[in-house]
């Protein structure tokens, strides 16, 4: 069987590309035909060439070079958007196409037949499960990344005057959040020489006491830099929440609105906000 | 006569659940009409309980359940799990009391949020908190 695999390799290629054209998983919108053929060449003549005993046996030694390159074809699908029926089907395709060559040419030993489609069966069943573990692990990478970018544009530092700076926090705070929040604003602290800094939790759905902890952590970190922190965007649904569950504030500065906040921190700063006098009237 | 008209449960495994479960307990609140003080009030009273139980019992199981009694809907919430219990359910219940370095609050203050609370706990076996919150309680 092997060799006869061997010495049919051109037409089992030929056969799996023309399969897959008829197939309706074919996404020649994210891979060209003669991107296509090229890969599917690759895979071919890889597994034909490693195809023996030890590998239909599924010894993992052997099957390693196999799995490995297939293992990128997956991830650059997934990385390209392939569903995981387009990519299954796509290896399911070659079992097909080298099936039909063994019939071909097994004639009537149908036990010599089975045998061979059960070793080979079993043989792409392993590949397609690794294949498919792999894809899951492209796409799980994409969305790590994406959850990486969140976190980062979701804590930005905002100079609103000279030696006040505000953070706007979005989301849930959890612990790894705001390690970066805190270290976000601390550095922000000593690059600008600020000296108040105001959180603003407008966009926290709910502060329960782990939040709350994280926040009067964040405070007397920044105090410990010499800087004064306020707490903003409080809202009154929070604010009888954070009462009745016992967390103690009244050590932090807050406010109900990020406008309040920059007003105490003007009047900290001993600045003053005037409306100017409007143009001098005319003399007549 | 307390009836149950709808409920669901979550599996609570790792940190990420805890934000998918708020919004699912957000969603039920939102479904009977609950105002916005006593939602937030409920979301973190759940959210309380979901991370205790990720804390010391790394995860269980939570029964969202609309129920009515008489005139008035409320949600109640079945927190379980099969973590080391609470020895002294008495002290685990004064503020400011806590084995994981936390503030304390979690339990005693998730009590002063909710309507009605219950605790019982094994050690061993696990620990299973309920709670019930209603539209105007």
């Amino acid at each position: 069987m092997l060799a006869l695999l061997r010495s049919k390799k051109p037409q089992i290629l030929e056969r799996w590309i023309q399969h897959q054209l008829t197939l309706d998983t074919l996404r020649d919108d994210l891979i060209s035909n003669d991107e296509l053929r090229e890969q599917s060449e690759g895979i071919v003549n890889l597994i034909v060439d490693q195809i023996s005993e030890q590998t239909l046996a599924l010894d993992p030694y052997a099957l390693e070079p196999i799995l490995e390159y297939l293992s990128g074809i997956a991830i650059s699908r997934a990385r390209h958007g392939f569903s995981p029926r387009e990519t299954s089907f796509y290896l399911f395709s070659l079992k097909n196409a080298m099936l039909d060559m063994l019939a071909e040419s097994a004639g009537s030993d149908i036990a010599a037949l089975y045998d061979m489609t059960r070793s080979l069966g079993r043989f792409f069943d392993e590949l397609s499960t690794s294949t498919f573990e792999t894809f899951i692990k492209g796409r799980e990478e994409v969305i790590l990344r994406q959850t990486d970018e969140i976190a980062e544009i979701s804590t930005p530092v905002i100079r609103v005057w000279d030696q006040i700076l505000a953070m706007p926090l979005i989301g849930t705070l959890d612990s790894a959040r705001t390690q970066v929040v805190m270290e976000n604003l601390l550095q922000a602290i000593v690059d600008t020489g600020s000296e108040i800094a105001i959180l603003d939790i407008s966009g926290v759905p709910a502060v329960d006491s782990l939040v709350a902890q994280h926040l009067i952590k964040t405070v007397s970190a920044t105090r410990l830099m010499g800087a004064e922190c306020i707490i903003s965007g409080i809202r009154p649904e929070i604010a009888q929440t954070v009462v009745q569950l016992g967390i103690d504030l009244s050590q932090v500065i807050t406010k109900a609105t990020l406008a309040s906040a920059l007003k105490s921190a003007f009047s900290m700063l001993k600045l003053e906000v005037r409306k100017t006098q409007s143009q001098k009237p005319f003399l007549i | 006569m307390l009836v149950v008209l709808n409920k669901d449960a979550f599996q609570i495994q790792r940190e990420q659940d805890v934000i998918l479960f708020r919004n699912r307990v957000k969603e039920f609140a939102v479904r009977i009409g609950m105002g916005v003080v006593n939602q937030t009030k409920l979301i973190t009273a759940a959210s309380e309980l979901v991370r205790n139980m990720l804390r010391y019992a790394s995860g269980g199981e939570v029964l969202i359940e609309v129920i009515t009694r008489g005139r008035e809907n409320g949600i109640r919430l079945t927190f379980k799990d099969q973590g080391p219990g609470i020895p002294d359910i008495k002290l685990a219940m004064q503020d400011g009391y806590s084995t994981g370095r936390s503030l304390g609050l979690g339990l005693p203050g998730t009590k002063r949020l909710v309507s009605e609370f219950d605790i019982k706990s094994t050690v061993g076996v696990g620990t299973t908190v309920t709670i019930v919150k209603w539209k105007n309680g």
